[in-house]
């Protein structure tokens, strides 16, 4: 993964979509039903490894849907039917014989924090020992290692052994990325992590972000666009269910757009 | 711009599924649970088609020889070991277990009905607990138990308060099957009447209605399907019941004129004689042909009120 | 208050009847009354073969019906979906939980008697045991097992955890003390239980403890029908004793469900 050609791109810091590394994730014709309902239609898009992908738009667009997609969420929920390919490294995901591999190398987070009812260090420790880790020293590792990129370990790293699901909205939020973390995933997407998280922690988890791109492709949705334009290289606008625009985050904020309403958006004319 | 916003123009070539994506232990564990759980699923249908098939199949024999749908049904004789003439009819055990049944319910709707209402609409905090919990627990007390106060407690009260010969009639084993069937009654029927939602309660007290208004003419209204349900569950208990109303009943082939008459009913027959048959014989078929009968029946009415509670459910 | 007069009427015959059995068993507990035989044709001695002989039915019984039931209820709560055919299974733990008991008696007698040859024993009479009450495990195991958000799931799935991996180490661990409320609730039905052994495993009289699932065993349910029907000149303290022996067992079980049910209440983890 991480080759000579990435930490080369990775050198030149900003910004990355000067060069861009290889395609990581290309969608194309990308459409999504609920029973019938229309909830994204026709997107194509491609992300670049180690790129940080922002996606902007009000609610109901099809954001949610489309991280739902990409991770083959749809297998759980017979409603909601995908239509399109997904190339994940290249290949089909749709074509993946073992979709829990597919996950495993997927980290999400979504809005709402989900601190499982198990304690702190087995919420982390448990994707790993899903994959067979299980040697304590490595465990413990992962756990300490996770915990301190979600700018969580120094309040819990006495209190390992309470329950992660009594902790506090904001500690529970930081506890589900870094569970997303803990398998060391290509492929990061948070989806508007910041909501259950107070400003100054969702600074700390923004640089942590910033850091993991050496790392990993993120696609950060948000419902904040000042954010985006703070971490994404480049950020797609969506609105009810299709992609009205990709572009380079610092040419979108900047007025270059080429659809008004993508420009009516970022002021927040609406949305 | 134009290069960052292209549209993907060249296909991207789709290489073939790699060895990461192979199906690993966890995937065909995951899989052989799927397997095993389904079993597990399945499990129910197999077991009521296997007591269909199976109760038949002992049964089958009467059917096809002995077995005349008039007399069967038509005849109150049930004279499986007379010498000359044995009739099988079960008219006098169907009277048996309807009568009985049917007291039942007459002593059992009032109280279970009247309980509902107390817990869903009036009772609040520890004493709804409490309760509730003291009718689980009268629906615990095993059916044998109750035929045993039927036989001990009953049938001395009854001769005493009425001044009959016998205490073991419809009245005993009604009175006992109403008390058996009252705690599942109850607690269906508070299920259905919690289930009215409160905005209903609120409008009629908004239009000056009273407590007592507001449950008849509102609540109770409403619920009406998720009562009936629990009538029809009542009765299904009721017909289903066998050890109390073998021991309380008097268990006496009658069709019975009052309330004070021994009965028997058609679960007590199955119950009393089969010990006493040999395999294969008539008599011994014509048991397990009542066990269609009732079999039959308790599925109908089981079909019914779960139609009319899920109707509540949806609605 | 009409409908607190009606509830109290409900209740109230309960308390008498419970007041009456201790009064009137109470005086025939005793340890020998436990643990001896029964003699004299039964209208002497003690209960020991029948107390035992329950506690055989009821294990076997659980063995059978605990891994069926809680299987069940894992594939409609985790896995089936929502069409007829998952309705119509729903139906028929319906109808297996509405059939009445004598009819599954006769079930036992047609297919584990005769057919599959268990003869009348332990096992027959277990299995019919475990077939009647299979609904009540499943129902309260599928009751706890929805009763884990949906959320706990998802987030495990995410982390690429296939559906057993996620039940195993999220779902189950969270349901397993409601699973155990059903569990106690179905050994308490299953100990008062008579018309389904009768015929299936249970003797008359048989003063010898079993020592295989092959052999035929007394129960208390079927005793107390027995001695208070069958033989006469039994002492009237005696059928009194072994109803409170069997009301005893049974309520207890009940309340230690209820119990640990509102223990459990109490004690939410999220």
């Amino acid at each position: 993964m991480n080759d000579q050609g990435v930490a080369t791109i990775l050198e030149t810091s900003q910004p990355a979509t000067a060069a861009k590394g290889p395609v990581k994730l290309a969608v194309h014709n990308l459409s999504i039903s609920y029973g019938g309902t229309p909830a994204l239609v026709g997107v194509d898009l491609e992300i670049h490894e180690n790129e940080i992908f922002g996606i902007i738009g009000p609610a109901n667009s099809g954001k949610t849907s489309f991280l739902k997609a990409l991770n083959r969420m749809d297998m759980f929920n017979p409603a909601m039917q995908v239509a399109g390919d997904i190339l994940f490294n290249g290949t089909n995901i749709r074509q993946w014989r073992n979709v829990y591999a597919l996950r495993r190398r997927i980290g999400v987070v979504f809005p709402l924090p989900v601190g499982l009812p198990m304690t702190v260090y087995d919420n982390v420790a448990l994707a790993p020992r899903l994959s067979g880790v299980n040697r304590k020293a490595d465990l413990d590792d992962i756990v300490e290692r996770c915990l301190r990129r979600a700018a969580l370990w120094d309040e819990v790293k006495d209190r390992l052994d309470s329950l992660g699901s009594l902790l506090s909205g904001g500690q529970q939020q930081r506890l589900t990325i870094a569970r997303a973390l803990s398998q060391d995933p290509e492929l990061l997407m948070l989806d508007e992590f910041s909501i259950a998280v107070d400003p100054v922690t969702t600074m700390r988890i923004e640089d942590v972000l910033k850091e993991l791109r050496t790392e990993m492709t993120i696609i950060l949705v948000t419902n904040l666009t000042q954010q985006a334009r703070r971490l994404a290289d480049r950020t797609a606008f969506f609105l009810t269910g299709s992609c009205v625009e990709i572009g380079d985050t610092e040419a979108l904020f900047t007025g270059n757009v080429q659809d008004t309403r993508t420009a009516d958006y970022i002021a927040g004319r609406f949305g | 711009m134009a290069d960052t916003t292209r549209t993907v123009a060249e296909p991207i070539p789709t290489a073939a599924p790699a060895a990461f994506d192979r199906r690993d232990a966890d995937w065909y564990l995951d899989k052989a649970v799927q397997v095993l759980v389904f079993i597990g699923g399945i499990s129910a249908i197999i077991f009521i088609i296997g007591i269909f098939v199976f109760v038949t199949r002992e049964g089958f024999g009467f059917l096809l020889e002995g077995f005349s749908f008039g007399e069967f049904f038509g005849s109150p004789r049930w004279k499986p070991t007379s010498e000359y003439n044995t009739t099988y009819g079960i008219l006098a055990l169907v009277a048996g277990t309807a009568s009985v049944t049917g007291l039942a319910m007459i002593v059992a709707i009032p109280f279970s009905l009247g309980a509902a209402i107390y817990i869903a609409e009036f009772a609040t905090g520890k004493t709804r607990e409490i309760l509730k919990v003291l009718v689980e627990l009268l629906a615990a007390i095993p059916s044998v138990v109750w035929g045993f106060i039927g036989l001990t407690i009953m049938n001395p009260l009854i001769i005493e308060l009425f001044d009959v010969p016998v205490g073991l009639n419809v009245l005993n084993a009604g009175v006992i099957l109403g008390l058996m069937a009252a705690p599942i009654m109850t607690s269906i029927a508070e299920d259905a009447l919690k289930a009215v939602p409160d905005r209903y309660r609120e409008a009629a007290e908004a239009m000056g209605a009273t407590r007592w208004q507001v449950i008849y003419r509102v609540v109770l209204p409403a619920a009406k399907n998720g009562l009936l349900g629990a009538v029809l569950l009542g009765v299904g208990r009721g017909f289903g019941e066998t050890m109390a109303v073998l021991m309380a009943s008097g268990h006496a082939v009658n069709l019975p004129d009052s309330i004070f008459d021994s009965v028997r009913a058609l679960t007590a027959t199955i119950a009393a004689e089969l010990g006493e048959t040999a395999v294969g014989s008539e008599h011994y078929q014509a048991l397990f042909t009542i066990g269609i009968f009732l079999f039959i029946i308790t599925f109908l009415i089981n079909l019914t009120a779960d139609l009319i509670v899920r109707g509540i459910r949806k609605g | 208050m009409l409908f607190l007069i009606m509830t109290a009427l409900l209740i109230l015959p309960v308390l008498i009847i419970l007041a009456t059995l201790i009064y009137k068993g109470g005086p025939a507990i005793s340890w020998e009354f436990l643990f001896d035989d029964p003699r004299e044709g039964m209208t002497a001695g003690g209960i020991f073969p029948a107390l035992v002989g329950t506690i055989w039915l009821v294990a076997v019984a659980l063995l059978v019906s605990v891994p069926l039931g809680v299987a069940a209820a894992l594939y409609l709560s985790e896995f089936a979906p929502d069409n007829w055919f998952t309705r119509f299974i729903n139906l028929c733990i319906i109808n297996l939980a509405g059939v009445p008991s004598i009819v599954h008696a006769l079930f036992g007698v047609g297919a584990f008697v005769l057919f599959f040859g268990f003869g009348t024993s332990i096992l027959a009479a277990s299995l019919t045991l475990a077939i009647m009450t299979l609904p009540i495990v499943i129902v309260a195991t599928r009751e706890s097992l929805q009763a884990v958000p949906l959320a706990f799931r998802e987030a495990c799935w995410n982390m690429g955890a296939t559906r057993w991996q996620t039940i195993h180490r999220v779902v189950l661990p969270n349901a397993v003390s409601g699973i155990l409320t059903g569990v106690i609730l179905e050994v308490s039905r299953t100990t008062g239980e008579t018309a389904p052994i009768m015929f299936t495993g249970a003797a008359f009289f048989l003063p010898f403890l079993p020592t295989s699932v092959f052999d035929q065993t007394m129960a208390m349910s079927l005793h107390l029908f027995v001695i208070s029907t069958q033989v006469p000149g039994v002492p009237d303290h005696l059928p009194y004793g072994v109803a409170l022996v069997l009301i005893a067992m049974v309520l207890t079980m009940n309340a230690a469900s209820i119990g640990l049910r509102m223990y459990l209440r109490g004690k939410k983890k999220w």
